[in-house]
């Protein structure tokens, strides 16, 4: 008995099915992060009907887009079989060091953000090497860099941010086209979540790279024996996620301005997307377009607590036994496969 | 196959159904609740609030302290003297310090302050101080720790007031005690410093929305988090002043200090009620992400509260926004060191010396605003004529 998670066929390329059925097979693979993800969104609408115009809808869409940028980056390390704690304390990391180093200066701003790029790399090739090289479990490398960028960060600033983030910076989380038929401001945001979505779905699920991962997940050894670099392709899913942390720093940098606590209990909400996306932890199997519905359900959670007028310690219980409830309903469902 | 694809299927549905049961079956419930405590007469008094404190406090915002005006961190209202002969003690003095920790910008302004203010004195010899990292096991194990290493006087700011109560207690036995910010349930120590509180901060920034929002406006009210005592006082002295005129709170949310939040939040209401006319906040890291969500949905930002951020006055500055900044002034870490100094001396202190509690208005703003310091550096340092500003405290020279 040959379970889905442990097979080395990503799960929705079935190549060889006729392309009727194979995207039939994909809405089917998808299907219940989106019928969830639609009964928070009518629950909204109903408690704030203003919730259907297309600008409040937009609006939300830009609030959900790190998070989903971060939960399409996360996705690369989860199917790898690994998982990255670092990107949270990552995006502290971005947003505080770009204040630091542009200092409000215009000029330094794209230097600065091909530097935080560079870093985020660099960092996501640490957490891989070591992970796949030293042989050190990926919960713990990352949850040792998250430490290592969060103490850097606060030794950094002593505790006080310094610098500030000029507009040029801020207007990829804050603003956007203005002017468009029907729907006014179309937020950059929303512009950049639906690249990074595209290209990650092309990465993950159309090229050789996605589906050595996939095998790299799902059965390494037998992805090792028919020739994939299991620790190369590894390495490079860390650095993807660590990328679309960075992405996600700069955006979030830009909507809400410097803050030490930027990016705070990101990793939880990230591989909570992730995991709400049908994806398994131990590896294998998930879907880039179920990652970021998972992310957008978690914001869309979020937004219905708050309207609910929960206090935040009730909030943060029914979330928490909520994300419980929906693993654990996945792990079942991956039981009876 | 099928047979396990259309399991599958129902197990979906019958999960959904009972997620959309919990939410809405807690929604009602919740919604029931809020229905009442919108109404003022219904709302309980806050289990924070204290009706004989609040009023102290208010009238002591009226009271001209004693001391230099140009040294509020030297003033004292309504002080009543101690003798303190008998801890005299020649120098050089060591100085202990059990901090509460570093967690937020308003500590790190103030223990830069506070070392500042220990340079300014050659006869403090030693100057120990242990980092609590906010947790009250570790502070109670550093005051012990700091008993044990010779100190002529320990200066306390407590992370807890009731667990950290015993601690204090024990060092009251052995060296003079300084209590500052927050409190003890013991008055063991020679003296507690702090500013007038809570109560008046949160009075401050509410009197002002009174004054200057439109009758029947609508007021957003944002707090960090609940359950805190500094922070419930600030909200419950706003509410009986919102109460008494009759203002729309529209809402109270729980921001955790966190600006993306503090933006969706404010965001959600306009949504709902096309734009708000004041927004009231109990502290002012996060104020300039409130004006910022007005910005971004291009309507004109209503009178708002904040802090002595620099942030914020500089915003309110250039944008000529109508504006109050009400202090929880950091010039008390020097007032601890200047009364640890004092106690040494066999001067007299205040047996509770109460801190001036300075609000930053359009008349006095342009003095506090200096762009060359950080965006969460608190402008009410009392730190601006010390050696080594503005570097020490993360600023450039203009």
């Amino acid at each position: 008995m040959t379970s889905a998670a442990s097979s080395t066929a990503p799960e929705w390329g079935e190549d060889r099915l006729p392309p009727r059925q194979r995207a039939w097979s994909a809405i089917r693979g998808a299907a219940p992060i989106f019928l969830v993800l639609l009964a928070l969104l009518v629950a909204i609408a109903i408690r704030n009907p203003n919730f259907t115009e297309p600008s409040v809808f937009l609006a939300f869409l830009k609030r959900a887009t790190p998070l989903a940028i971060l939960a399409a980056g996360q996705l690369f390390v989860v199917v790898a079989g690994e998982i990255d704690l670092s990107v949270g304390s990552l995006i502290t990391a971005v947003v505080v060091a770009a204040a630091g180093l542009i200092d409000g200066d215009p000029a330094k701003t794209w230097p600065v953000i091909a530097l935080l790029f560079l870093g985020g790399a660099v960092v996501g090739s640490i957490n891989g090497s070591i992970t796949t090289r030293l042989g050190v479990p990926s919960f713990i490398t990352t949850l040792g860099m998250l430490l290592v960028l969060q103490g850097g960060a606060l030794l950094a600033t002593g505790g006080s941010p310094r610098g500030s983030l000029p507009d040029n910076f801020r207007v990829f989380g804050r603003r956007g086209f203005e002017g468009v038929p029907a729907i006014g401001q179309l937020p950059y945001s929303v512009v950049i979540l639906v690249v990074v979505g595209a290209l990650a779905v092309a990465l993950l699920h159309r090229t050789t790279f996605g589906k050595q991962l996939f095998a790299a997940g799902g059965n390494p050894r037998a992805a090792t024996l028919s020739g994939v670099d299991v620790p190369r392709v590894r390495t490079f899913a860390f650095m993807l996620s660590a990328i679309s942390a960075v992405v996600a720093g700069i955006l979030l940098g830009g909507f809400a301005g410097l803050s030490q606590n930027a990016g705070e209990g990101a990793e939880f909400q990230a591989i909570s997307a992730v995991v709400l996306g049908g994806a398994s932890l131990s590896g294998g199997r998930g879907g880039t377009i179920a990652a970021m519905a998972g992310a957008l359900t978690l914001e869309a959670l979020f937004t219905l607590l708050n309207l609910l007028g929960l206090p935040k310690p009730l909030r943060d219980a029914v979330q928490g036994a909520i994300i419980i409830a929906a693993v654990a309903f996945a792990a079942y469902r991956s039981r009876q496969r | 196959m099928n047979a396990t694809a259309g399991g599958r299927f129902r197990a979906w549905i019958a999960a959904l159904c009972l997620l959309a049961g919990a939410v809405a079956g807690s929604g009602m419930t919740v919604g029931a609740a809020l229905a009442q405590t919108a109404s003022p007469a219904a709302e309980p008094a806050s289990p924070f609030f204290n009706q004989a404190e609040f009023e102290r406090q208010l009238h002591q915002r009226t009271v001209t302290p004693e001391g230099p005006a140009d040294q509020p961190w030297l003033q004292a209202i309504e002080p009543t003297y101690v003798d303190t002969a008998q801890y005299k003690k020649d120098a050089p003095w060591h100085v202990c310090f059990s901090n509460a920790g570093l967690f937020n910008p308003w500590r790190v302004v103030g223990w830069t302050t506070m070392q500042a203010e220990v340079g300014l004195h050659p006869e403090i010899g030693t100057f120990t101080a242990l980092d609590g990292e906010g947790r009250d096991e570790k502070q109670i194990s550093d005051v012990t720790d700091l008993l044990g290493q010779g100190c002529d006087i320990l200066i306390v700011s407590p992370n807890t007031t009731a667990a950290l109560t015993p601690a204090v207690e024990q060092a009251c036995g052995k060296i003079p005690v300084i209590v500052f910010d927050r409190g003890v349930t013991t008055d063991c120590p020679v003296t507690y410093i702090h500013p007038i509180g809570g109560y008046a901060f949160g009075a401050d920034a509410a009197e002002f929305i009174v004054n200057t929002v439109p009758e029947g406006g609508k007021v957003l009210a944002l707090r960090i988090s609940p359950g805190v005592d500094v922070l419930e006082t600030r909200w419950s002295a706003a509410k009986v002043l919102f109460d008494q005129a009759g203002i729309d709170v529209v809402g109270a949310e729980f921001t955790d200090g966190d600006r993306a939040k503090v933006k969706s939040i404010v965001g959600d209401y306009l949504d709902r009620y096309g734009t708000l006319d004041g927004v009231w906040m109990d502290s002012g890291a996060t104020s300039v992400a409130a004006i910022e969500a007005f910005e971004d949905a291009g309507l004109e930002v209503p009178p708002i509260t904040g802090e002595d951020e620099q942030d914020f006055l500089q915003k309110w500055q250039s944008d000529g926004l109508t504006a109050v900044a009400p202090t929880y002034p950091t010039f008390q870490w020097r007032t601890a060191i200047i009364a640890a100094t004092m106690v040494l001396s066999g001067e007299q202190v205040p047996q509770e010396w109460v801190l001036p509690q300075p609000v930053i208005t359009n008349e006095n703003l342009d003095q506090f605003v200096e762009p060359n310091m950080p965006p969460l550096f608190y402008a009410m340092c009392g730190c601006q004529n010390m050696p080594g500003f503005p570097e020490k405290w993360g600023g450039t020279a203009p």
